[in-house]
């Protein structure tokens, strides 16, 4: 009698920590199938920084001045639209209900979705970042800062646009939506990403906004899962 | 004792029906409230109240400027408390009165913007500068216009009251990272003109009708959330019996 009780237990006892490492493999596996959602912010990205010269001016001394906030602002934009990947295709195969069925907290898959996140859009922004600083002139002692900003910053983006994808996953035409959602939430990001390079291309001191945005990834690093997994629930709900 | 009291009454404002009866009995007196106070605070700071040394008679304008800011502010708390209660304890009438208060809220910011811009003309000489509380107040607006598009974006209204109440959370959390940060980002503005804590920066004349108007606004503000709450009410509930009595009356 006591045998499949027990049997039931054994094959449910997959820890917290394996389904984080089972999600995550699952979902990078995913995305190196459908690399689009790689490309397309990082072309995004690229494209939008381009427009500024194309747009303003091309003097290399104003370039130099608007750089850090072209930059950042481009990067934001990328993760902005890059957030539709984060949990849409789940939703539409079901496997986004299998996720909030399974025992564990949501929280934590929703963690681990964000880092694959990060890790596909976030990172290779922060990579091609420099490459586009040099064609914006950027001086070059803010090019340290500007990798480091972006380093600390990008995971705060995709953290805090997991709630905003998690609010309209279920909805039709959610683009203009999560902007409207996530744009207010993601200014202090902006302030202080753009206010640490500034800061570094005129030799001042950077540490105090490169530990703010440090203390906001951190604030969204708790908090953000919890409400996006609340999000989900009732998204799914209808 | 007083806390079962306080229990039991929390508990009956959650019957839609019960709210519907008792906001009616109170609305006259809001109502009244606020147009007596309104009344009197306006003709006294508009006439009476001495003119600014420095900047004449263009300084009336904080007599509107600074109740609709004050009420933006505590619009945004009061619907997010009211989209935790409805998250927490399932109660629809808190659902209701947080969708009531978004739109109000958003008129008082988008007024607190205007009349700042008014005031700006004279005294800054631009009708708009990149200040920090400028900014943030326009920062508040997209989250106000932000909590209204989730509302509507939703079929169901479960949904979408649950779902601004955790955009309304969230709203919260940040309003003070916001403020901070664009404080610091940019500091033109006076700082704050009105504080109950501490004795008034201006003289008692020019202080009391402000005083007058701070309360006139949120009595407004009761009334008309209220009036929106019930037909909130009247919309959703109007397949019930009560409301189908209410309407055969």
């Amino acid at each position: 009698m006591t045998e499949p009780v027990a049997m039931q237990t054994d094959s449910n006892a997959i820890s917290s920590w394996r389904a984080f490492i089972g999600t995550f493999k699952r979902d990078l596996l995913l995305v190196f199938r459908r690399r689009s959602d790689i490309v397309n912010p990082l072309l995004f990205f690229t494209i939008a920084v381009t427009l500024f010269p194309l747009g303003i001016s091309p003097d290399a001394v104003f370039l130099a001045q608007i750089a850090a906030g072209v930059l950042w602002v481009a990067a934001l934009l990328a993760t902005l639209l890059s957030l539709d990947s984060l949990f849409q295709q789940d939703m539409a195969d079901g496997s986004l209900e299998q996720l909030v069925i399974s025992p564990h907290p949501l929280a934590v898959l929703v963690l681990s979705k964000v880092l694959v996140h990060w890790l596909v859009t976030g990172l290779p922004l922060t990579l091609l970042a420099p490459l586009l600083a040099v064609m914006m002139f950027l001086p070059d002692a803010g090019f340290g800062t500007l990798f480091i900003s972006l380093l600390l910053g990008t995971p705060t983006l995709s953290l805090i646009g997991a709630i905003g994808a998690a609010l309209t996953v279920g909805l039709r035409r959610t683009g203009v939506l999560m902007t409207l959602l996530i744009l207010p939430l993601y200014i202090p990001v902006l302030i202080f990403g753009t206010g640490a390079v500034i800061s570094a291309s005129q030799g001042m001191a950077v540490t105090g906004h490169l530990a703010i945005l440090g203390a906001l990834f951190l604030v969204a690093l708790v908090s953000a899962p919890l409400a996006a997994g609340a999000a989900l629930k009732i998204s799914l709900n209808g | 004792m007083a806390f079962d009291k306080f229990w039991a009454w929390f508990h009956r404002m959650g019957s839609p029906k019960w709210f519907y009866e008792i906001s009616g009995r109170w609305i006259p007196w809001f109502a009244t409230a606020t147009i007596v106070l309104l009344t009197v605070g306006a003709v006294w700071s508009l006439a009476f109240a001495p003119q600014d040394y420095q900047q004449g008679n263009s300084f009336r304008i904080i007599y509107i400027h600074v109740p609709a800011a004050i009420l933006a502010q505590s619009i945004f708390f009061s619907m997010a408390l009211c989209g935790a209660i409805g998250l927490i304890w399932k109660m629809k009438v808190a659902d209701m009165v947080a969708k009531s208060c978004a739109p109000i809220g958003a008129s008082m910011t988008f007024i607190a913007l205007f009349t700042g811009a008014v005031w700006g003309k004279p005294t800054w000489g631009a009708w708009w500068v990149w200040d920090a509380r400028l900014t943030s107040m326009l920062i508040l607006l997209f989250l106000y216009f932000g909590v209204i598009a989730l509302q509507s974006a939703f079929d169901s209204k479960q949904s979408a009251a649950r779902a601004s109440a955790i955009l309304s959370l969230v709203g919260v959390v940040n309003i003070p990272i916001i403020k901070y940060s664009v404080e610091w980002w940019n500091t033109l503005h006076q700082p704050a003109t009105f504080k109950l804590t501490e004795k008034p920066a201006m003289p008692m004349e020019m202080w009391l009708p402000l005083l007058i108007m701070v309360i006139g606004f949120y009595c407004f503000f009761a009334t008309v959330l209220m009036m929106r709450t019930r037909n909130e009410i009247l919309e959703r509930e109007k397949r019930t019996q009560w409301v189908q009595g209410l309407l055969s009356k």
